[in-house]
């Protein structure tokens, strides 16, 4: 029997990159095999391609053996083919049954929306594979989580054969990743085939039949799950042999850089998300901030650099308060931001990679001469730092929007460490990056604590914060509850304050430490 | 200690708010009291008359007639009593609170400006219900434009043009209906034009509806000066459609004159408001239209063509604004005056807005402005002491209020006013 779908010598070409190069891959019925490979390896491209959003310069796509053509989503339904998007393509203010009817609308007494029909097959498919979604529910009301199974029904409603998951587990809690596991193992065990893409390697493991690894537009490799390993594939992901260990020598703590005390602040729907927070930073250590998130991280990141009010409390660095400080009065201060969404509060998307650069500088010199930007200076500035932080970028002139998120945060970070800094305020500096990328701002961030500058690290990564910090905070409902030196410190012990789980009691259940000295990062 | 300093502060903030609404309420009471309610002489009447003069259509109901003072004196008494229930309870509904203070306000100043004479109250409503007419249009123009993410502000130039071409065709066919359908084709040519901007071309739609603007203004005011005016015998005297009273309907009070005796274009408007609100939320059709304008690119991939669905609203806009601007002519004095819309076009668009882009919210708020265009008229009639410049301020002055006051729990479909990109 033909495999269900089979691509073979994919070419696509964009202006100056070739995001696909010649690429064979097949899917057998009933199984999943999964896309792996870094961002901007061309996973996206490829599955675009197969659901007639883009149209491939070279190749042949087999469906059940027989050559098709697709040149538009509306040919990719019709044979068998469904996606569901890594940014979901679902209308917010819409119910779960208006969602799934779009673009296939039944028709009752010649012009009226038949929305009874659609409810009840959504009711029949969320039986069927355990995808329990209420239809008239509206979307934007659902956790992600519910709004990824509507996008599965929605799928599944056209009748797909074969679907396609563009990186499903990135917006998901650890808890919503194994309902959708076992969503998926419920489709293949009834004969469905499914693509997975991610770049998570503990996941791949975990679910996919075969690996086909993916790089720089070339398949590297098909591998059978059974056979593979995290390190071996790492190595074909990135092309290299990867740390998959941070390296560090001991911390030699010195002067209290950032204090706070017992700070209080509101989230933008006027809660107060950080509840009494203190402590302190000291210069020459990372500080992990681990918690759940939504358990006030956010607001004291805004708060420290300057972007939220403080309600009470105190916060100084170096010894001078700066409770009342504008954003730029803290940053001339020496505190560098690399903040939660890099998007939002760390990059102008629409300007060039070199006017990003200098964001935090433009307005001194040598950058700038009275009102005049110097911008001989800022271009050669800035091609100095793409050269050292190794920004793949094709120019410095393109904006920074048109960069994969990888080379966004290295924008980021080649801006805040290339001027003298005291403290760095990390916010989930590694958030959706791959293998490659993860490796380099991590062993970034420890260079700058052994030249001596204090770091506060904020994650909900537990694996992240174990393996940076020195010593570790856990905030718990806006108010930190232990602070735990990292090198013992056991995950157990760590998850149960998370929480919530008072630190007496806790130690009852787990011990606090043991005698690792080396944790390993998973991705 | 500081999270109970906290609360307090929480609890106080909320405590303000309640004590400026009921504030709010207490002064408008007393604004009842001091601008209507003093120097009145006891023992004058208001008398409203429900069934219009010599109208033999409806069945006559008696007149309602209202002592002055006393009448005042209640309505201001209304609004003391919310308030106070605002302050002492609070009462959730900004809305609720917003319409009481509205209705005893205007209704005060009825009665005080009408005293001791007597006003057609149905005639005034009826007349509130023609002048919402081309408003109305203009904002269902807006809506199913904007649906589709396509803003569209140049409906006054559309109407302009519709205008002239209606009353040109009708003038020159010796046909109404002639000049009818020609409005419409007109506003489907001027917004076609905008939609190839807007969606083939990608330009700024605000940009290119000032275009359609510029160009509608000076193109009818050029060939009104030149043509219209001087040969208006031949091309300028069209007639208007006549009233047609709808037999059974007519003959029930109040709301017989004020709906069912009207002319075929505000007909054509109820009916295009009740057609296109059935069609936006229980059809194919209105499903595709919202998700273009909410998220185009999930709509595309479910193989919805967002261009196509882009263009058939915006040019049925046009029809629908052709309409509208048939109305200021052939609908209402049967000749065009250069820039005789006057910013109805506009008003339109806040129309669209308040009414959170729905069909039967515009017209609701289009009503809002219809009333306070023919108050004007009406006051001028009366002879209030109110100048006649401030009295004719009123239907721009209710637009300001409402855009600056009222909206804000309005939701504007997420993608509106942006050019899609098809990969």
């Amino acid at each position: 029997m033909p495999p269900v779908l089979e691509l073979r010598g994919i070419t696509k070409y964009f202006p100056g990159v070739l995001a696909n190069d010649a690429i064979d891959l097949s899917v057998e019925k009933g199984k999943i095999l999964a896309l792996l490979g870094e961002n901007g390896a061309g996973k996206t491209t490829l599955m675009n391609i197969l659901y007639g959003l883009y149209k491939p310069d070279k190749g042949q796509i087999f469906i059940n053996g027989e050559e098709v053509s697709i040149h538009d989503p509306s040919d990719a339904i019709a044979r068998g083919i469904g996606m569901v998007h890594q940014h979901f393509m679902l209308i917010p203010v819409m119910t779960a049954t208006e969602n799934v009817m779009l673009g296939v609308e039944p028709i009752r007494n010649g012009i009226f929306l038949d929305k009874a029909r659609v409810a009840k097959r959504i009711l029949e498919i969320s039986k069927q594979y355990d995808l329990e979604v209420d239809p008239q529910a509206y979307i934007g009301d659902l956790p992600v989580g519910a709004q990824q199974r509507v996008e599965i029904i929605k799928v599944l409603y056209r009748q797909a054969d074969i679907l396609i998951l563009d990186e499903p587990t990135a917006v998901l809690t650890p808890q919503e990743v194994e309902g959708l596991f076992k969503v998926l193992r419920s489709l293949v065990a009834n004969g469905k085939s499914v693509i997975f893409i991610t770049h998570k390697l503990k996941e791949v493991l975990a679910i996919a039949d075969t690996i086909t690894v993916l790089r720089s537009g070339r398949v590297v490799g098909t591998v059978n799950a059974k056979d593979a390993s995290q390190e071996k594939l790492a190595s074909m992901m990135v092309g290299r042999e990867v740390n998959l260990v941070v390296r560090k020598k001991p911390a030699s703590p010195g002067a209290v850089v950032l204090s706070v005390k017992d700070l209080y602040v509101r989230d933008e729907r006027k809660n107060l998300t950080v509840n009494g927070a203190s402590f302190d930073v000291r210069a020459g250590e990372v500080m992990g901030v681990a918690g759940v998130q939504g358990n006030g991280q956010t607001e004291l990141v805004y708060a420290l650099t300057g972007l939220a009010p403080v309600v009470s409390g105190g916060i100084s660095i170096m010894d001078k308060p700066v409770r009342h400080s504008s954003p730029r009065d803290i940053l001339e201060r020496g505190v560098a931001h690399i903040p939660e969404d890099r998007q939002r509060h760390g990059l102008i998307l629409p300007f060039p990679v070199r006017d990003n650069l200098v964001l935090c500088t433009y307005y001194q010199p040598p950058f700038a001469k009275g009102l005049a930007l110097q911008q001989k200076v800022i271009i050669e500035m800035a091609g100095k730092l793409v050269d050292q932080f190794d920004v793949r970028t094709p120019s410095v002139f393109v904006p920074v929007s048109t960069l994969s998120g990888g080379n966004q945060q290295k924008v980021i970070v080649a801006r805040e460490f290339s001027r003298p800094i005291k403290l760095l305020i990390a916010s989930q500096p590694t958030r959706g990056l791959d293998v490659g990328s993860i490796e380099y701002i991590h062993n970034r961030i420890i260079e700058k604590r052994d030249e001596g500058t204090a770091v506060l690290l904020v994650s909900p990564e537990l694996d992240e914060i174990i393996a940076l910090s020195d010593r570790i905070a856990v905030m718990y409902k806006g108010k930190i509850v232990d602070i735990l030196p990292a090198a013992k410190v056991k995950k157990t012990f760590l998850g149960l304050l998370m929480a919530g789980v008072k630190p007496s009691e806790a130690l009852q259940e787990a011990p606090a430490t043991t005698q690792e000295t080396e944790v390993e990062r998973v991705f | 200690m500081t999270t109970n300093l906290v609360q307090k502060n929480e609890k106080k903030t909320n405590l303000r708010n309640r004590l400026a609404a009921g504030i709010l309420l207490l002064v408008a009471g007393l604004a009842i009291i001091l601008l209507f309610g003093l120097n009145n002489k006891p023992g004058l009447y208001t008398t409203f008359r429900l069934t219009p003069q010599g109208d033999k259509n409806v069945i006559p109901i008696p007149d309602l007639v209202l002592p002055v003072q006393p009448a005042i004196y209640i309505l201001a008494i209304v609004a003391f009593f919310v308030g106070g229930w605002q302050l002492a309870r609070g009462i959730r509904s900004t809305g609720i609170l917003a319409g009481v203070v509205a209705f005893c306000f205007v209704a005060a100043f009825l009665i005080w400006a009408a005293r001791d004479n007597s006003m057609d109250l149905v005639g005034m409503m009826n007349t509130s219900l023609v002048r919402a007419t081309p408003i109305a249009l203009a904002a269902l123009c807006g809506v199913i434009s904007e649906r589709t993410a396509v803003i569209n502000i140049g409906i006054e130039g559309i109407m302009l043009v519709s205008a002239l071409a209606s009353v040109m065709v009708a003038t020159l066919m010796h046909n109404l209906y002639a000049g009818l359908i020609a409005g419409m084709l007109a506003g489907m040519i001027v917004a076609g034009l905008h939609a190839i901007l807007c969606i083939k071309f990608k330009v700024d739609q605000i940009i290119s509806g000032v275009a359609v603007n510029i160009v509608g203004t000076g193109a009818t005011s050029f060939i009104s000066n030149r043509y219209m005016q001087v040969h208006a015998e031949q091309l300028n005297n069209s007639g208007v459609f006549p009233n047609i009273p709808i037999p059974l309907l007519v003959k029930i009070p109040i709301l017989g004159p004020v709906i069912f005796e009207n002319n075929l274009i505000v007909y054509l408007m109820l009916i295009l408001v009740a057609v296109i609100f059935v069609l936006l939320f229980y059809t194919r059709w209105g499903l595709r239209t919202r998700a273009v304008g909410e998220h185009p690119k999930a709509a595309d991939t479910l193989g919805v063509n967002v261009y196509l669905t882009r263009y058939v609203n915006v040019i049925l806009g046009g029809l629908i604004a052709g309409v509208g601007g048939a109305y200021f002519t052939i609908g209402s004095v049967g000749r065009f005056d250069k820039l005789m819309t006057a910013g109805k076009g506009f008003i339109g668009l806040a129309a669209m807005i308040f009414g959170n882009w729905n069909p039967i919210g515009a017209l609701g708020s289009s009503l809002i402005f219809g009333f306070a265009d023919s108050l004007q008229v009406k006051m001028q009639i009366l002879k209030t002491p109110i100048p006649s410049e401030f009295l004719q301020m009123a239907p721009y002055i209710v637009t300001i209020i409402v855009m600056a006051g009222v909206v804000g729990g309005v939701h504007a479909p997420a993608a509106d006013g942006t050019a899609y990109e098809k990969q």
